[in-house]
């Protein structure tokens, strides 16, 4: 219980700094409504909707990718992270709460992306929704890895999507398959998979990343 | 509690830190003097497990959760309040009645009527307070200070100079300064690092 309590004091430290500076979530917002209308008028008339579908993944990964680059803000001023790295707790409880803050930031994105993508595209279904779910769990737990890594670097903004997109293909993939595929179940298993692989892996990484 | 033999840190090819011996026993207070890149601040990262050696041996006896830090951060979260900061640090170093200890702290370090704000609103004095109650919140074995008077005003040096001689033989203490004469009468080892 200690450690679940760790992680929720962690991830209600990171809602209540979000919503006290709100540097992150309303630029999510609009960068991802933006991205959408873009795409409306980039599509030429007359596109299927199988081509919308992959546009959709597009605007939701490179909006994740906008949050995960300020996701250890943070931590960076003031060095709060030595702070974190010192206390007794498990220091993969500081890559969990700050996952599952992710996880509940891009939830949010999702409750207005996917509408809008149904104003301006296709109607959504229920694949869509659950594989939207299921990659943002991949993209929380791989994506506050690297960006932990890359916030050690001076050139963080470059190093992230460096090392986060190629990771994030198989969640487009998963994805987009779960969307327009006739058996959605597989691709959705697939979803999971690499949720439970990544997110074992980054649990166990976290300590090495933090510490030299 | 610390034993160091021909210790070393280098960046690259920058050695931040000499091969350096240091012994400090339980109970002691020990300063560490040295210019300006000597490698005080290295030193005390090292002990604190913040940095990694990359030579020599370093022994700790201490639990992670038993030290406290003071560094050139504070350490602290800017758009949360100094006592929601101290409650989550509370939180996570297990202190019992950790809110009845960080209101302690904070009266006793006069950010009591500032609690409330957030710490992006604290002059650079005050969150050098803020980041020894956090140091002091858990009640550390070990206590690590690196310039704990910078920034500080007269009433806080002299805060913080009770508050050392208050500690000096209860907890152990290795403090670097620039300013050894301040805390010279609790001194009972000393380190120069050249």
């Amino acid at each position: 219980m200690t450690y679940v309590g760790d992680v929720l004091a962690l991830a209600r430290k990171d809602l209540r700094l979000e919503l006290r500076a709100r540097d992150t979530l309303p630029a999510m917002l609009l960068f991802v409504v933006s991205t959408l209308v873009v795409f409306h008028f980039a599509l030429p008339a007359g596109a299927d909707d199988v081509a919308a579908q992959g546009l959709l993944w597009l605007a939701l990964v490179f909006t994740a990718l906008l949050g995960l680059a300020r996701a250890w803000a943070p931590e960076r001023e003031s060095a709060a992270l030595d702070g974190l790295v010192l206390a007794p707790c498990d220091r993969s409880a500081i890559w969990l709460g700050k996952a599952v803050a992710t996880f509940v930031f891009l939830s949010a994105i999702a409750v207005v992306a996917l509408p809008a993508f149904a104003l301006f595209f296709a109607p959504v279904g229920w694949e869509t929704v659950a594989g939207v779910v299921l990659a943002n769990v991949g993209i929380c737990a791989v994506g506050t890895l690297l960006a932990a890594m890359a916030a050690a670097s001076r050139t963080r903004e470059l190093v992230l999507p460096l090392l986060f997109l190629p990771l994030a293909i198989p969640l487009v993939v998963g994805g987009v398959g779960a969307s327009v595929s006739a058996e959605p179940a597989r691709f959705l298993a697939f979803l999971g998979l690499y949720d439970a692989l990544f997110a074992i892996l980054c649990w166990a990484s976290f300590e090495y990343v933090v510490t030299e | 509690m610390i034993a160091a033999r021909g210790v070393e840190k280098r960046f690259g090819r920058k050695r931040a830190l000499r091969p350096t011996d240091l012994a400090v026993d339980r109970g002691a207070f020990a300063v560490v003097t040295g210019a300006n890149g000597s490698g005080k601040t290295t030193l005390l990262r090292l002990v604190a497990g913040l940095l990694a050696p990359t030579g020599g041996e370093l022994e700790v006896a201490v639990d992670r959760g038993a030290l406290g830090f003071v560094g050139h951060e504070p350490l602290v979260y800017r758009d949360l309040s100094g006592l929601e900061n101290l409650d989550l640090y509370g939180r996570l170093y297990r202190v019992p009645e950790r809110r009845e200890r960080a209101g302690m702290l904070l009266e006793r370090f006069d950010l009591w009527d500032a609690r409330n704000d957030r710490a992006a609103t604290y002059s650079r004095g005050m969150l050098q307070r803020l980041a020894l109650c956090r140091a002091l919140l858990h009640e550390p074995e070990l206590l690590l200070l690196d310039e704990p008077f910078n920034a500080l005003d007269t009433d806080g040096a002299q805060l913080l100079d009770r508050q050392l001689a208050e500690l000096a033989g209860v907890s152990t203490v290795l403090l670097a300064t620039h300013d050894p004469e301040r805390v010279e009468p609790l001194a009972t080892a000393r380190l120069a690092l050249t």
